[in-house]
């Protein structure tokens, strides 16, 4: 069954990839490939470098999001909107504030340890909260985000940086190009690194004391997935900017289709995410040809639309 | 006690009233007056619709941590905006006039509110933080789906719309307000009539029936009321999320009664002080370049916090 759902998911990437690559304002077809020069530098500069960007975006954003839920220990909780994302962009606007002739290495550095430091602020409220009120946790996650956003916003309005957050608050791949996405490889690579220790992450997930009582490091293995989460948030948010919900709606349905075995089903979860955001983002770029529609608004649509159908529809053993 | 803690209020609401008529005026003081009379009106104006609108919910939803923006309302009376021009087009929405658009706006919005009331909130068996989130997310939901909306009508119809989605308490249209003013106030006179009946209906869904009264009509005749108030602050400010909730809590902290006679116009006076005072704050004192509806944002997300906190410690 797993194997099956991983060979699907293969397929479907390696298909849509292919339509990424010919869907576009600019015709490109696959005979004009062998033949022109230009259409193949179309192709190096912003067809592959846009569907790899998608792929990765949603490979490691489900990845993270299957961490972050392991962390907190609820499912129904994603990095984008419980503050992880918020606070990403707020070390953005802080390094653009304080550092702006700094490269994107800096930024993005900076934009990971706000993001450390938001996805701790939540995890220390997390822990304030009753185990018998599943839903209240990311209830506070999103009330959480929304004031991290709000203050974000204030300190953009004082320092009339207003424009620039749009950018990060609603994410889109219409500007990725070669030489301004591969960044996002890092975050694969952590995706990737994370899968390395799925099982450590699975036994994380059982609490503190029964991972304590197996043996497993858990103050070392809860750093690492923080490290993750915050890296790959960082990473995208600087990139490509807030992509709502995959890592919520994604790990959520193949835990429901295939259980909780990490290592089973942590690629399984990455591909998925991977096929869900590029099929969204060529959605994006046809549904209003030739005009684009950023792919935030559609995850907002389909995301808020699984979320209920998550919350409504609990499985049975729930 | 309660009779002086309004004299305080009231007090209050004048000072920073005047305050804000006032301060730092320079140039012609007829001018001047006016200009800053109508942004004062309005702030009032939508103070007052705001909180009353909240605490009308909350009273028929027996829940005070909900708000009609929390649901999601004024995101749906954007959106029902939205699908509007959609189907229109700009130039079929320009001739229609102003009055007939807000109308058919106004039915459209009471009568998705009421579906969502009677779907979402009067299932009790459902679980209250499973309410609340669904609120959120619909809100989340609405906000998008008329993002996209918007994305996908042409560029120049875009523009048309775009003006209507910021809140914004700067600047407001003269005409729209002196509407706007009737139109509260009419609702205001029949929420007050209405306000022991309100004292009824907060008492749960049970209790009031076997007193001998059906809660139905008369919840449904609160959600229209809502409907307008809602109505009438978006379209003349767009969207405040948090500024209900912010209000409300004060309302209850400040005047411990469950007589709407007295919460009701408590709470237009809070919001009315919260909103001036705010803007007096923001704008002629600290100098700050940011919108009010920025920072009411954070404050009201931070009580939201500390509700639903303390509700899931209990």
């Amino acid at each position: 069954m797993p194997r099956l759902w991983l060979l699907i998911c293969l397929c479907l990437i390696l298909l849509l990839s292919v339509l990424s690559i010919f869907v576009g304002v600019i015709d490109l077809s696959p005979a004009a490939l062998l033949r022109d020069p230009e259409a193949l530098q179309l192709l190096a500069v912003s067809r592959l470098p846009r569907t790899a960007a998608a792929v990765l975006t949603g490979c490691s954003m489900a990845v993270s999001g299957q961490i972050m839920q392991i962390l907190v220990r609820n499912k129904f909780v994603e990095p984008i909107s419980a503050g992880t994302g918020q606070a990403a962009a707020l070390g953005i606007l802080l390094s653009v504030l304080l550092f702006p002739a700094a490269g994107l290495a800096v930024k993005m550095s900076l934009a990971a340890v706000t993001a450390l430091l938001g996805t701790l602020g939540f995890l220390a409220l997390v822990q304030r909260l009753p185990p018998t009120e599943p839903l209240l946790v990311p209830l506070v996650g999103l009330v959480y985000g929304g004031i991290l956003g709000a203050v974000m916003v204030f300190i953009a309005y004082q320092a009339d940086l207003i424009q620039y957050i749009d950018v990060w608050m609603l994410g889109e791949f219409s500007g990725v190009m070669r030489g301004r996405y591969e960044l996002l490889w890092l975050a694969g690579v952590a995706a990737f690194v994370s899968y390395l220790i799925a099982d450590q992450f699975a036994i994380l997930g059982l609490g503190r004391d029964m991972s304590l009582s197996l043996g497993l490091n858990h103050r070392q293995v809860m750093a690492l997935g923080l490290l993750c989460v915050s890296v790959v948030s960082a990473l995208t948010v600087v990139t490509v900017g807030m992509l709502p919900f995959i890592g919520l709606v994604i790990p959520n349905l193949v835990s429901r289709r295939l259980g909780d075995n990490l290592r089973v089903t942590l690629p399984i979860t990455a591909l998925l995410g991977g096929v869900f955001v590029l099929g969204c983002d060529i959605l994006a770029r046809v549904v209003r040809y030739p005009y684009e529609v950023p792919v935030g608004t559609i995850f907002g649509v389909l995301g808020t639309l699984a979320f209920l159908w998550l919350i409504y529809a609990r499985p049975r053993n729930a | 006690m309660l009779r002086l803690r309004f004299l305080w209020l009231i007090l209050a609401l004048v000072v920073v009233s005047v305050l804000f008529l006032t301060l730092g005026a320079k140039g012609s003081w007829g001018f001047t007056l006016w200009f800053r009379g109508q942004k004062l009106a309005s702030l009032l104006l939508i103070g007052g619709a705001v909180s009353t609108a909240t605490i009308l919910f909350q009273t028929i939803t027996h829940n005070r941590i909900l708000t009609p923006s929390i649901m999601g309302f004024d995101a749906l009376f954007l959106l029902i905006l939205t699908l509007m021009i959609f189907g229109m087009g700009a130039g079929g929405y320009a001739q229609v006039p102003k009055v007939t658009l807000f109308l058919i706006n106004l039915v459209l919005l009471t009568l998705a509110s009421v579906a969502l009331f009677t779907l979402l909130l009067k299932d009790q068996s459902s679980d209250l933080m499973r309410m609340v989130l669904t609120g959120i997310i619909l809100g989340v939901l609405f906000r998008s789906l008329g993002l996209l909306i918007q994305r996908l009508i042409d560029p120049s119809e875009f523009a048309v719309l775009q003006s209507a989605s910021f809140a914004r308490f700067n600047k407001v249209d003269a005409d729209l307000l002196l509407a706007s003013a009737i139109l509260v106030g009419l609702t205001w006179g029949a929420v007050w009539r209405m306000r022991h009946r309100l004292d009824v209906l907060a008492l749960g869904e049970v209790l009031p029936v076997s007193l001998g009264a059906d809660p139905r009509r008369g919840q449904l005749l609160v959600l229209m009321l809502i409907s307008v108030l809602v109505s009438v602050s978006t379209a003349l400010v767009g969207p405040v999320a948090f500024l209900g909730l912010l209000v409300s809590s004060l309302t209850y902290r400040l005047i411990p009664s469950w007589h709407h006679g007295h919460i009701l116009p408590a709470a237009i006076l809070i919001g009315g002080i919260t909103l001036v005072g705010g803007q007096l704050l923001l704008e002629r004192i600290l100098h700050f370049e940011t919108p009010l509806a920025v920072v009411v944002e954070c404050l009201g997300g931070l009580v939201f916090l500390i509700l639903i906190l303390r509700k899931g410690s209990t």
